[in-house]
């Protein structure tokens, strides 16, 4: 039996400052710690994130309630915002099915936050605030701001917003990425991730903090379509020595809009064969309601501190990964 | 030895198996472009939003080549019917390596591609580690350690066992390995076959 834990308690102190220094850093920006359920009646609809499901039986549900483990805090938490919670950020283990391997766990801790009023580069500000003083012994350089065209033309010589489904093929192929098993060749979005996820993401970040912002209206999630341009969604993402460390969005608070994009997700995930997911009527509700603007981010807290301890898999800094779960 | 692989060859070719990239993990054998490979290495990419993907690297088990691929998540791979065992190496007639299973007495034959590194190594009757696909070898892997005749060396320095200094030595198989001077013809010698290094005189 591996009864021990994974890590070091060295890593577990470590764990226990940085959970502080957030709560330092949030109670001195007056912003309000909240917490939500982790179980949930509605899904993620997005086909790339799987949900775990569980089943709860009791009052209420003599015959069982089939319910979701929730893959991000974000929902309820907009609901608190269109209820008038103000600022407001949560530290949370979150749930995805199929994840695991050596930047995954299949349940990991986030953080997120939301700031009414805030713009998405305004949020980014915050974000490099907070995570230069989570890393202060990292010695890290001036941060780097790149668009996604920016990154895109710089590591792999094309315009992503322009190029076709060919050029992005041949791009890969130049990048010694061959045959790859199982992407068609007309789904642009997946060829686009893989030049990100397999040629660009490894270069960013090298010894500095790097945003890549404003990416392809295509990809927006959850975030709104710049009203100037209607190519790109302002959302956001941050990267350090190549690691995915936070994703951010200025929040869509168009209600008709969501609900088209969790349709067009059901559509997507029907066509897959991938099980249908409940949407988030209540958040729709909320939506119609009225959700201050504002822009909102969620930043792995074992990823960061993976890097803040130099460990190379998540599972060093996790007590019980799920090997031993 | 000889019952398990049986077994296992016979279950691979009823049900056609396939791996999943779930199943990935180093040391699968699977078929990749009509040839045999083992997975070295398996990461699993994924941003959190968008594709999952595995990147993976591989060794060509005929080539020894090593390549990387990439599958998108839950795609699967045929799987090779690649097997190691146990046999005794019984001669070359001039073109071909024979080999025998000790508990079936079932022979192959490796032609010198297969053999290849190990041939300086292969002494009869020796045991040796035989990678089959589809029931035919595809690599041969000597013992870790043989005991062979040295055939042709300068003449010993008699006494001189302490310090260093080294000379070439052929043995039997016609391999060529640095000896401590005080080695003679005749004697025999005990080899590392993995750095092919001298380890030790052996009496006979």
């Amino acid at each position: 039996m591996n009864w021990q834990p994974k890590t070091t308690l060295q890593v577990l102190q470590l764990r226990a400052a940085l959970l502080a220094q957030i709560r330092g850093f949030f109670a001195a920006h007056h912003v309000l710690e909240v917490e939500t359920p982790i179980l949930s009646s509605a899904a993620n609809t997005d086909p790339q994130v799987e949900n775990f499901t569980t089943t709860f039986a009791g009052p209420d549900a003599a015959q069982g309630r089939q319910l979701y483990l929730h893959t991000s805090p974000e929902f309820p938490m907009k609901r608190l915002l269109a209820a008038g919670s103000g600022p407001v950020y949560q530290i949370c283990k979150v749930f995805r099915q199929g994840e695991a391997g050596r930047y995954h766990n299949p349940e990991f801790t986030m953080l997120e936050w939301y700031r009414p009023g805030f713009s998405h580069h305004q949020l980014m500000d915050e974000v490099e605030q907070l995570t230069r003083l989570l890393l202060a012994q990292l010695d890290l350089g001036k941060s780097e701001y790149l668009s996604y065209q920016q990154a895109f033309e710089q590591y792999a010589g094309l315009d992503p917003h322009q190029a076709n489904c060919e050029q992005l093929i041949s791009c890969a192929e130049q990048h010694g990425l061959k045959g790859v098993t199982g992407l068609a060749k007309q789904d642009r979005d997946d060829w686009l991730n893989l030049l990100m996820s397999h040629v660009i993401q490894p270069r960013l970040g090298q010894q500095r903090l790097t945003f890549i912002f404003d990416y392809p209206a295509s990809q927006a999630a959850l975030a709104r379509i710049c009203p100037t341009n209607p190519l790109v969604a302002e959302r956001f993402e941050l990267f350090l020595q190549g690691v995915e460390l936070a994703n951010g969005f200025r929040e869509l608070t168009d209600a008709a809009e969501q609900q088209r994009r969790f349709l067009e997700e059901l559509q997507q995930r029907a066509h897959n064969g991938q099980t249908a997911t409940p949407m988030d009527e209540n958040l729709l509700a909320a939506l119609n309601y009225g959700l201050p603007d504002c822009a909102g981010v969620a930043v792995g807290v074992d990823r960061l501190l993976m890097l803040s301890s130099g460990a190379s898999e998540i599972s060093e800094v996790l007590s019980f990964p799920i090997g031993r779960a | 030895m000889g019952i398990i692989r049986k077994q296992i060859v016979q279950e691979s070719n009823n049900t056609m198996a396939s791996y999943s990239t779930n199943e990935f993990k180093r040391g699968l054998k699977v078929m990749l472009d009509g040839d045999p490979a083992a997975i070295i290495e398996n990461e699993f990419v994924k941003p959190g939003k968008g594709q999952a993907f595995n990147r993976v690297k591989l060794r060509n088990l005929k080539t020894g080549r090593v390549i990387e691929r990439t599958f998108k998540s839950g795609e699967s791979i045929e799987a090779a019917d690649v097997v190691e065992t146990e046999m005794q190496y019984l001669y070359n007639d001039g073109e071909a390596w024979h080999f025998m299973d000790q508990e079936t007495f079932e022979q192959v034959a490796a032609d010198e591609i297969v053999v290849a590194d190990a041939k300086p190594w292969l002494k009869e009757q020796d045991i040796c580690t035989i990678t089959l696909w589809n029931g035919a070898p595809l690599s041969v892997t000597p013992p870790n350690h043989v005991i062979l005749k040295v055939v042709e060396t300068e003449p010993g320095v008699r006494g001189d066992t302490a310090t260093g200094g080294n000379k070439p030595a052929t043995l039997e198989t016609g391999a060529v390995v640095q000896v401590p001077l005080f080695v003679n013809e005749g004697e025999l010698i005990k080899v590392d076959t993995r750095t092919g290094e001298y380890v030790s005189r052996v009496r006979e």
